[in-house]
């Protein structure tokens, strides 16, 4: 039996904005289990990376969440002092982001940065901590370590920033950690060694990640689990599998459809139609629904409640409710 | 590929041994040239996409940008339509040689509407008798890329980032041009907006006859759009041919492990297969490798890699390779 490690219920995260409240994240749930990598996917603006930020409550300004929890090893961790974050950051979950160049501070050096991290969750001090530092960047690949503590991000290739940022993100042994499109900004290549490094350090450390990315083809190589948003709503959660075989929402099958594939080399590829969600503006039903050719009456007024499919796997959208029910009137006449 | 191509005609672009270096300061007084493009050929047919793939800094914006003398080119020559395209020439051929950029939110001015950005190169090239043939004909472009009518008062601040790339590329063909240069035309959009514009770029193909020279890194993106597809690794092509062949077949050491780490949208596939993973990172073009730059990372790397540098040999039905050992 897997352990639940982290569990988000009904989260709403808002926005306060010149033009209005914006509800960014609208009550979404999950469960993420020790030692699982899950995915959040979704496009811009779906609000995949404000659950992440959620979760560690890094929101901007003028960001908070209105309602809901996230419970952590059975504590509600929204309900935490600031002081109390503090040693939550880092030590239990921590999260890479996306541009390593932006994330590391320029002015000091990529030993002094993994330092203060160490020092600062960690009993280690001075030498000790450097020495962990050297460690950890061995540990994430970076070759000649012991002189790379001492060079600035610049010296350091997109890659290995990124690693660097990793091994930050470690250096405390967290039981989570969140990567936020961790390898968007680089190339195929360096993104395959970085994706390959992670999945060998989640085996050897046993974390769980929770990965957040909009690449429905780096979902489909790392992650056990997979939440599919769209508009601050969970649409579709579910294993890889029921993602990516069974999608059971019309939005999950749209997005799998739109993407090239080889098996539709010398096809129309079959984009959704519309532009995306504005959440300034949101639909009073589901928030897929004026981009949905199958949008029925009752999508238009009401917001679709999560479902369990057949399979197990759970999905938002009125047509496996409808489906349902004429099944079991089908079934009933049957009989 | 459905596409019919005439083949039997000159190519409509021919690039030959196109090189752009830029001066690179690097001391006081000392400049070390930044080869940025260093010795690509390669052409392009009538209403034929051509797919330009590479790591960021491997030069192949710098192609796009060369070819249409938005560079000087520091060597080389280019000819479009048989004519060779210099100082003097591109003035009147960027009537039929225009481009559509990456970033659909800083390549439209925000000070400009609708109207007159697409306006703007019939202005230049006096595409028109009066106001309201102007009018008309935004209006025909507009339509052609999907745009309602009722937009062309508005700014490009209005607009959705997909609707921006429309504006871009009704922009780009207001002059009726016969080849467009594509730079990472749909990488900053969504998943389902990219296969609106991708689809697009097709139907427009199809419609108008023009040929793309279809810059991204997205490799199954160019894969689904391009009949041909050239590979570049810092500065020099390593291997081009057709889209189906290159992907089933690739040649190129560089090849095989690009397309290896594309991250396929299909989970059981994608833990099947076997990723080539490179070792270390891309050379600084401003310290190449002697001979093929590609050695330093290269799994079949021999003595004269080190020596001499490759450069495209047939191997049979127009797939080239630049490559000493396969």
């Amino acid at each position: 039996m897997s352990e639940t490690i982290l569990s988000v219920k009904n989260l709403h995260t808002s926005f306060t904005t010149d033009k209005g409240e914006v509800l960014a994240v609208n009550g979404v749930n999950f469960n993420l289990d020790k030692g699982k990598i899950l995915g959040i996917v979704g496009e811009s603006g779906s609000g995949k990376s404000v659950t992440a930020y959620s979760i560690l409550q890094i929101l901007e300004k003028n960001g908070r969440i209105t309602e809901g929890q996230i419970l952590y090893k059975g504590e509600d961790i929204t309900k935490y002092t600031e002081k109390q974050l503090r040693s939550f950051r880092g030590k239990c979950c921590s999260i890479i982001f996306q541009d390593p160049m932006t994330s590391l501070n320029p002015v000091f050096t990529v030993g002094n940065q993994l330092k203060e991290a160490i020092e600062l969750h960690t009993g280690r001090k001075g030498k000790d901590a450097e020495a962990r530092a050297v460690e950890m960047l061995n540990l994430v690949g970076v070759n000649e370590p012991e002189k790379r503590v001492k060079q600035y991000p610049y010296e350091l290739s997109g890659g290995m920033r990124q690693r660097v940022m990793i091994a930050m993100a470690l250096a405390c042994e967290p039981d989570i950690l969140i990567a936020d499109e961790p390898t968007t900004a680089l190339d195929v290549t360096i993104q395959a060694q970085i994706l390959e490094l992670m999945q060998e350090l989640q085996k050897k450390l046993g974390m769980a990640i929770i990965m957040v990315t909009h690449d429905l083809g780096v979902i489909a190589d790392m992650c056990d689990e997979i939440i599919v948003m769209y508009g601050g709503r969970v649409c579709e959660r579910g294993t890889a599998e029921d993602i990516f075989y069974r999608p059971a929402h019309e939005y999950t099958k749209g997005l799998l459809q739109s993407i090239p594939n080889v098996d539709t080399i010398g096809e129309k590829l079959k984009p959704i139609p519309g532009t995306p969600i504005n959440l300034l503006n949101m639909p009073k039903g589901c928030a897929f629904c004026p981009r949905c050719e199958n949008a029925m009456k009752i999508c238009i007024e009401q917001v679709p409640p999560e479902m369990q499919m057949p399979d197990g796997h759970f999905a938002s959208c009125w047509l496996n409710v409808k489906a349902e029910m004429e099944a079991q009137q089908g079934g009933g006449k049957n009989e | 590929m459905s596409k019919e191509i005439i083949t039997n005609n000159a190519p409509l672009l021919e690039v030959k041994d196109l090189k752009q270096y830029f001066p690179i300061k690097t001391g006081l007084f000392q400049k070390t040239p930044l080869k940025a493009v260093d010795g690509v050929s390669f052409s392009i047919n009538p209403g034929e996409t051509l797919g330009l793939v590479g790591e960021s800094g491997c030069g192949k914006t710098t192609v796009g940008r060369s070819i249409l003398r938005l560079y000087n080119p520091t060597g080389g020559e280019v000819f479009f339509k048989g004519e060779k395209v210099d100082a003097k020439s591109i003035g009147h051929m960027r009537k039929e040689m225009q481009m559509v950029f990456q970033d659909p939110y800083s390549s439209l001015n925000p000070r400009m509407t609708v109207e007159d950005i697409i306006g703007e190169p019939l202005d230049v090239h006096k595409l028109y008798q009066n106001k309201k043939e102007r009018r008309e004909k935004i209006l025909d472009l507009m339509e052609l890329v999907g745009l309602n009518a009722e937009h062309a008062t508005r700014y490009a601040h209005e607009f959705s980032g997909g609707q921006r790339q429309r504006i871009g590329i009704a922009r780009a063909l207001a002059t009726n041009p016969k080849f467009i240069v594509c730079d990472e035309a749909v990488s900053a959009l969504d998943v389902s907006i990219q296969a609106q514009v991708v689809n697009m770029f097709e139907e427009l193909q199809e419609k108008l006859g023009v040929a793309y020279l279809f810059i991204a890194h997205d490799l199954l993106v160019v894969h689904h759009i391009s009949d041909r597809i050239a590979v570049m690794y810092l500065g020099r092509v390593v291997e081009i041919a057709d889209a189906d062949e290159l992907n089933n077949n690739p040649v190129h050491p560089y090849t095989q492990s690009l397309l290896s780490a594309v991250p396929y949208p299909d989970p059981i596939k994608a833990k099947q297969r076997q990723r080539i993973v490179l070792e270390g990172d891309v050379p600084s073009p401003l310290h190449m490798p002697e001979g093929c730059a590609f050695r330093t990372r290269c799994r079949y790397a021999t003595e004269r890699c080190a020596k001499e540098c490759p450069s495209l040999t047939d191997r049979g039905n127009g797939h080239q390779v630049a490559c000493w050992n396969k």
